[in-house]
């Protein structure tokens, strides 16, 4: 393989912009990917990170600008299109057959035959145990991939992506699974690629990771590329304020709160390799941002505090009353709601109708002598659909036929007319659009100043900055920085969510 | 990402070719036609006037008191498995437990005990082995396809240990005449009026108690279940007991009707039960399906099985076959018509949705292309 020159990229992306609908996920986005760099991928959730990976390996294709390969532009009908052309992608979940050997896995479709089309067994394992070595890893091709840790399935994939001579290594948060001295090992294997003059993309939320092995670093914010330059020149904190610095647009219809008593206080809740020791507490009136990178385990402690999840330590009482662990029935009686992140799975039984949704968390109390009364049923539902503004054809119609929006206006109504104290909202406007965002920002900011208490885990900074009065961020399954809402703002969350927790002594 | 409701075969379709039920803005005729109960009740009618076409015998007080008799335990095991097919389990141990009641009854009738004392054990029975299934399903997580295929084996394994190879015939002539007889002066056998009497009773409970409401929505989805704070695994675990009780009572009924009790009892009857279920409307997925749709689909089983039996030139294995291709056509019409909406839902919106599968599949798939060509 030629190693190219350093001047013109390997792959590239030339001004390419994506929009679904009136969203764009990109715009006019340019990223270069030369031999022998290791570039970083920085931005926050929804920054255009994904979309920008799924063009370069052939998953989505721009509206405009182009795909270049050696200079050539060239357009990836598929997956199959952008790996023949040397493009290779390390996810974060590897996707191996488990009960193959590692070398059948890295040859897998490609097997060195004998006569009669018999599998070439020793020429396989002997490809692959060069391919291992080239990349300084001990492990053995015979092995069956089950039971290797995440880490050295990784590795697995690596060497696959080495087996079809790939020239550009993408890596979409390859090391959020592993531990320290795995990381080392897998840079060490992304040095020894960089050395032979292979691309590598690296995307990941974890700034040491990035400034250990990245040399150049683009930025990207709302869809656009805001940095383009040598990591070396870009120190840390200016890094993060290209990351964020955004407006917090005043969308959001902050009245001040009047915190009265505590209702829920978490004490030590853990899970095994999920979270660990989580203290918390939501008074009356107040409402509570959990925020934190995806994956750092707030919906996991949600759902624990809520029953749904099981935690193995800790507490969770309610109005001072301690409630058993694991029983969402017990919660619920306690006065606590979960509004879930998953409407489709969770939130919701899409084949159900839109009225019956809307019921089903207090069935008890739409009976009339011992039996349902679909009179009761429908009036409760007509008020709440009326109170939360729903737009909906009737109320018999499946859930399913509604908007995003609206789909999220059921569950809050399903879980608001059971009259909470404690309402748990997990990312509140999810896949809602902008109109519809901000009726439910106004909707929780009423019901918190009636004396609701609420829990928000959410991903988007503004909603978090805008709504709380307290901000807890979580950083790999723990809490790792307390802010106010006046000591709140982008920088702080953003560094104690990417492990930077300086700011917690800063603010004491 | 694809929707549950957009795959034809991963969950419940409709079981309505035209119209979905219940839509809004449609006529109650259309509505009607449009139901699945609509078209089992035509074929009711067909069977009926076949019925009536082979034998004069077939419409007379007779043939309808014989015809019920015959399905009085098929019809008992389907409504709890109405219930458990409806949560998106399944309970095929039912016919075992009638066997092993059977047997009970059998072995302690011989030891002496009275019927007075027999009936309640045979109760208690059937409840441990529905209970023995529940947990198995609820406590341990395990599939209950898989746990009542091996408790299929087991309790009719141990219906033979209880009463061996033997046969017990000598049962009170009080008791067996209930069996026999009728109610009331009417052509109607007195265990199809306790049948009906259940029946309405699962129908209430079904179609309007919390408990139903809820059986439903686990059936549909059964994490939101959970997220609604519904007691999933107690309700689940209750509805197996349910199904073991109701099996025991079955096989208390048989024994009395045929004055007989043995360990081979009602061999293969669990299928019987099943098919009257998911041909009555139930989806096999569950979250859907009513008691009402279940009872006309006994009727029409029990119909076709009484008309091919009163012609002797017609072979019993008539019944099984046009039972069996009723059976696919329930769980194939209804798949087809999903299809064909797919289909045309497609054609005049231009796109098509992604298929559940593995991740590469899915991006790779023409449906993308044709997106960003356009």
């Amino acid at each position: 393989m030629s190693t190219p020159s350093t001047t013109t990229p390997i792959v590239a992306l030339d001004g390419a912009s994506r929009s679904f609908g009136a969203v764009h996920a990109l715009k006019n986005a340019s990223l270069p990917l030369r031999g022998g760099e290791v570039r970083a991928l920085m931005g926050e959730n929804g920054a255009g990170k994904s979309t920008l990976v799924k063009i370069l390996t052939g998953v989505d294709r721009p509206n405009s600008g182009q795909v270049l390969v050696d200079g050539e532009p060239v357009v990836f009908h598929s997956t199959a299109d952008s790996r023949d052309a040397g493009v290779a992608v390390i996810l974060q979940e590897p996707t191996l057959f488990p009960d193959l050997s590692v070398a059948e896995n890295v040859v897998m479709g490609r097997h060195p035959k004998r006569s009669f089309g018999r599998i070439d067994r020793p020429g396989m394992k002997k490809m692959v145990q060069e391919i291992l070595d080239r990349l300084g890893v001990d492990l053995d091709p015979d092995r069956p991939v089950q039971g290797l840790s995440i880490a050295d399935q990784q590795i697995v994939e690596i060497a696959k992506a080495m087996s079809f001579d790939a020239r550009v290594l993408i890596m979409d948060e390859p090391t959020a699974a592993l531990s320290g001295r795995e990381v080392e090992r897998l840079f060490g294997v992304v040095r020894a690629l960089q050395e032979r003059g292979a691309a590598v993309l690296f995307i990941s939320h974890r700034l040491e990771e990035v400034y250990d092995i990245a040399t150049v670093v683009t930025v990207m914010r709302d869809g656009e590329v805001v940095h383009d330059g040598p990591l070396s020149e870009l120190p840390e904190d200016e890094l993060v304020r290209r990351m964020v610095g955004r407006d917090v647009n005043q969308l959001f219809p902050k009245t001040e709160a009047k915190v009265g008593e505590l209702l829920l206080d978490v004490q030590g809740l853990s899970r095994e390799g999920v979270f660990y020791d989580v203290d918390l507490q939501v008074k009356a009136g107040e409402i509570v941002a959990l925020a934190g990178l995806v994956g750092a385990g707030r919906s996991e402690v949600a759902q624990a505090i809520f029953g749904v999840d099981h935690a193995t330590e800790g507490r969770v009482s309610m109005n001072g009353q301690e409630l058993p662990l694991g029983k969402p029935t017990a919660s619920v009686a306690a006065g606590m709601a979960l509004v879930p992140e998953d409407r489709r799975q969770q939130g919701l039984v899409m084949e159900m109708s839109i009225g019956h949704n809307s019921t089903l968390a207090r069935l008890g109390e739409m009976r009339k002598n011992g039996l349902l009364s679909p009179k009761k049923e429908r009036d409760e539902a007509t008020q709440w659909a009326k109170r939360l503004q729903l737009k909906y054809g009737r109320l018999t119609d499946p859930v399913g036929t509604l908007s995003g929006g609206n789909q999220q206006k059921v569950v809050l109504a399903k879980w608001l007319s059971t009259k909470p104290r404690l309402l748990i909202i997990d990312e509140p406007t999810r896949g809602i659009d902008v109109g519809t965002k901000a009726e439910v920002h106004r909707i929780i900011n009423d019901l918190a100043s009636e004396g609701l208490g609420v829990l928000m885990v959410s991903s988007e900074l503004p909603e978090v900055l805008g709504m709380a009065d307290r901000v807890l961020v979580m950083h790999e399954g723990r809490i790792t920085a307390e802010l106010s809402r006046a000591e709140a703002n982008e920088e702080r969350v953003v560094r104690a969510a990417t492990g930077r927790a300086a700011v917690a002594e800063e603010i004491a | 990402m694809s929707t549950m409701t957009s795959t034809p075969s991963g969950t419940a379709p409709d079981r309505t070719p035209d119209a979905p039920k219940t839509t809004a803005g449609e006529s109650p005729v259309k509505a009607f036609l449009g139901r699945w109960e609509t078209l089992i009740l035509a074929l009711i009618v067909v069977v009926f006037l076949v019925g009536q076409a082979i034998s004069t015998e077939f419409l007379t007080g007779d043939s309808l008191t014989s015809g019920t008799a015959d399905f009085a335990e098929y019809a008992l095991l389907a409504l709890p498995l109405t219930l458990i097919i409806a949560t998106g389990e399944i309970d095929l141990s039912v016919a075992s437990i009638l066997a092993l009641s059977s047997a009970v009854m059998g072995s302690l009738w011989n030891a002496g005990l009275p019927m007075e004392a027999i009936i309640p054990i045979c109760f208690v029975v059937g409840a441990v082995c529905g209970a023995f299934n529940g947990w198995l399903v609820t406590g341990l997580g395990l599939p209950s396809l898989a746990v009542t295929i091996g408790t299929l084996a087991l309790f009719r394994g141990l219906a033979f240990v209880v009463l061996g190879d033997e046969s017990v015939t000598s049962f009170p002539a009080a008791y067996t005449d209930w069996g026999f007889g009728n109610f009331a002066g009417t052509p109607v056998p007195n265990p199809i009026v306790l049948f009906l009497v259940l029946a309405v009773l699962f129908a209430l409970v079904l179609h309007r108690t919390p408990l139903g409401r809820s059986i439903f929505a686990i059936g549909a989805n059964k994490e939101a279940a959970r997220f609604s704070g519904l007691r999933v695994d107690r309700i689940q675990f209750r509805l197996f007991v349910l199904s073991g009780v109701i099996a025991a009572l079955a096989g208390i009924i048989l024994t009395l009707r045929n004055s007989t009790a043995a360990g081979n009892v009602g061999e293969g009857f669990e299928l019987t039960a099943i098919a009257a279920v998911v041909l009555g409307g139930v989806s096999i997925f569950g979250g859907t399906g009513t008691i009402g749709g279940v009872l006309l689909a006994l009727i029409l089983l029990a119909g076709i099985q009484k008309a091919l039996n009163l012609d002797p030139d017609i072979s019993t294995y008539w019944v099984q076959i046009v039972t069996g291709i009723l059976l696919v056509g329930s769980v194939l019409g209804p798949n087809i018509a999903a299809r064909v909406r797919e289909a045309r839902r497609i054609n005049t919106r231009g796109a098509r949705p992604t298929r559940p599968g593995r991740p590469a599949e899915a991006q790779t798939g023409p449906g993308g292309e044709g997106n960003t060509n356009a």
